[in-house]
């Protein structure tokens, strides 16, 4: 059985008298360990199927069926269970609360998820060391530089040992490096088991992954399967190179 | 989450504008100092009227003889004596909300020890009236009834008399001389202080009715020439008492129904609860000027959390992407908004008891801290927290998360 099991979802939205269809009837289905791009030009509604996907939106007609449980029908309270219990998310402006330290802010989920104190430390530590940011763990997001604020952000979203991780176009604002440097970490991700869904409209960025979706009018124009995938480990076989921390205005 | 986590996180967003944050509070902190320190002055105020109505006896009821008329000029009361011995008799026989009744007859005399003098007020009265006015000996004894009887010359001093006197002198036993006659020094009154009408109740002396009549004021046989003290047999009882001994006294001297009375009753135990209800009104209408300052400390922090929730949009909105419920939104913002206002009620509390201290010491005014009013403020600083801060804290939980992550 898939993960994500989109059926006929339609998605509308009223600005004033027009009616605006996001979605049109989209079906689609996302294997277990499956690592997607989505594709599209900005109104092509993959933010909104990204939204509905991550469980942050619900949508107007269709089901979707999520690790076999329909959520579609599901309240805010129900939602956000869901999204602390199934899904990570990783956003272009990486999203961190400012002030914070990296810890606390990888412990974040867990914290509404309910784990207690010592068993939350713990695993925000190892998911720190994971993306390689142990020594990293008591800076504020204000003191580290953008890839390794997206490294947290990474970090944040695997610590609850999520299915699916969702990310909104998270090399936006990385350099091409450091955007090297988070899709090794992604298709780390798919390889022990997490299912990664990607939004994007750099044809570069998708090329890490192992099938692209492409989006148009609300509509998957195209779907495939890409056979010889760009690995990113071979461009990052030495360890990565932090950058000087600088200021980043997230 | 856990109720100590949300705590800590909202003491943290607190803490991270800390200018802020005291700010908003100082509303709250000028109110709740407000009430506690004015309720503690109306309370002083309170509590010293209370204590000199209480020095004056308890359940106290005076009986002045009334007046004469002579050429169309009427006399005050007191000025006739109109109330009999027998009078005295019957209201301890017939008036059950009676429990003690005595004369206090007055004289103005000099007072001579060996070598000093003084002149004060020397009263006859009998044991009873200690009793009504709940005053006891320091040294030595009261009257007793065996001294009425026998119209024994002996005296108990009041504390100034004794002080004016013999100094640090023990003076029982001694003999001291009133209008010439020798008395025996039996007994001193345990210290009173001073009358609500700022009279020294311890300048004074006490000697038996009878003495008094045959030794120092001859009076009219029949008639009492002073005035009656009463004890009522409960704070309850007083006015049922006042009734009954004014029924009994008009049956008595046989007033009609349209007479004036020719006696005057005053109810002590009525002007204390009339000079309470002064203090208390001035207590209320102090505490309600400040508990409008403490609703305008409220508007304050619900200003500022209205603030904050925009502000923190995306904060809320990442929070609730990673699976925070609209109800730990909700508590979240909550809980800052109580956290402002209790620690508003808190630092409020030291100021008001502190600007009570400085005011009792500086004008001299008794205050009385109440710890009721303490609790009941600071819990009244948390309700405004509440109240004022569910508005902001509802419309930040009721944030949509994909707008709340837009939001720049």
């Amino acid at each position: 059985m898939a993960l994500i099991e989109l059926e006929g979802v339609s998605k509308v939205y009223r600005m004033g008298d027009v009616e605006v269809h996001a979605l049109r009837e989209v079906s689609f289905a996302v294997e277990e360990r499956d690592f997607v791009a989505v594709m599209g030009s900005s109104g092509s509604g993959k933010s909104t199927l990204m939204n509905i996907i991550g469980c942050l939106d619900r949508p107007s007609a269709g089901s979707y069926h999520l690790d076999g449980r329909e959520v579609s029908k599901l309240d805010r309270r129900e939602l956000a269970r869901v999204r602390n219990q199934t899904l990570g998310f990783v956003f272009q402006s990486f999203n961190l609360l400012s002030r914070t330290s990296a810890l606390e802010n990888v412990e974040l989920p867990l914290l509404y998820g309910g784990t207690p104190a010592r068993e939350r430390h713990a695993r925000a530590s190892e998911a720190l060391a994971r993306v390689g940011l142990a020594d990293r763990a008591h800076h504020h997001s204000n003191q580290m530089s953008g890839g390794q604020q997206q490294r947290v952000a990474v970090a944040r979203a695997l610590v609850t040992r999520p299915r699916l991780i969702v990310a909104d176009e998270p090399t936006g604002n990385l350099d091409s490096r450091t955007t090297v440097e988070i899709m090794a970490l992604f298709q780390e991700l798919a390889a022990t088991g997490i299912t990664v869904l990607l939004v994007t409209h750099e044809p570069d960025v998708a090329a890490y992954a192992s099938r692209v979706v492409v989006m148009r009018d609300g509509r998957v124009r195209s779907d495939t399967r890409q056979a010889g995938r760009r690995a990113a480990d071979d461009l990052t076989a030495a360890p990565p190179v932090d950058e000087a921390p600088h200021e980043v205005s997230a | 989450m856990i109720p100590l986590e949300t705590f800590r996180v909202a003491l943290r967003a607190l803490l991270r504008n800390k200018m802020r944050s005291f700010l908003t509070v100082l509303g709250i902190i000028i109110g709740v100092g407000a009430v506690i320190a004015m309720v503690a002055i109306g309370e002083g105020a309170k509590a010293q009227v209370e204590a000199s109505f209480a020095s004056m006896g308890s359940n106290l009821l005076i009986v002045l003889p009334g007046s004469t008329t002579s050429g169309g000029a009427r006399g005050g009361f007191g000025s006739m004596p109109t109330l009999t011995w027998d009078d005295l008799g019957a209201i301890q026989r017939e008036a059950p909300a009676v429990r003690y009744a005595a004369v206090q007859l007055r004289s103005s005399a000099q007072l001579m020890s060996d070598d000093q003098n003084w002149a004060t007020q020397v009263n006859g009265t009998s044991p009873d009236y200690f009793r009504i006015r709940n005053w006891k000996a320091d040294r030595g004894r009261l009257l007793l009834d065996s001294d009425v009887e026998s119209s024994a010359k002996v005296v108990v001093l009041g504390a100034t008399v004794v002080d004016k006197l013999y100094g640090a002198v023990d003076p029982l036993g001694q003999t001291v001389r009133i209008k010439n006659i020798p008395f025996e020094v039996v007994g001193v009154m345990e210290k009173k202080g001073q009358s609500p009408t700022g009279q020294d109740y311890d300048d004074c002396a006490f000697v038996p009715q009878t003495t008094f009549m045959t030794k120092i004021q001859g009076g009219l046989q029949k008639f009492i020439s002073g005035t009656i003290f009463l004890g009522a047999t409960s704070t309850e009882a007083t006015a049922r008492a006042q009734q009954q001994v004014s029924d009994l006294l008009r049956d008595r001297h046989h007033l009609d129904n349209g007479a004036d009375d020719d006696f005057s009753i005053h109810n002590l135990t009525e002007m204390a609860n009339a000079r309470e209800e002064g203090t208390r009104t001035l207590t209320t209408l102090l505490a309600s000027i400040a508990g409008v300052s403490l609703l305008v400390g409220g508007i304050g922090i619900m200003n500022i959390m209205l603030v904050s929730v925009t502000e923190r949009t995306r904060e809320i909105g990442v929070r609730m992407a990673v699976g925070a419920t609209p109800s730990n939104i909700l508590l979240q913002f909550l809980v800052e908004a109580l956290t402002l206002a209790v620690a508003g009620g808190m630092v409020g509390v030291a100021l008001g008891v502190f600007t009570a201290g400085r005011l009792a010491a500086k004008f001299g005014w008794p205050t009385l801290v109440r710890p009721d009013i303490v609790v009941i403020s600071v819990c009244f600083s948390g309700m405004v927290g509440v109240v004022f801060g569910l508005y902001p804290a509802r419309k930040a939980s009721q944030l949509d998360p994909i707008d709340a992550l837009r939001y720049e």
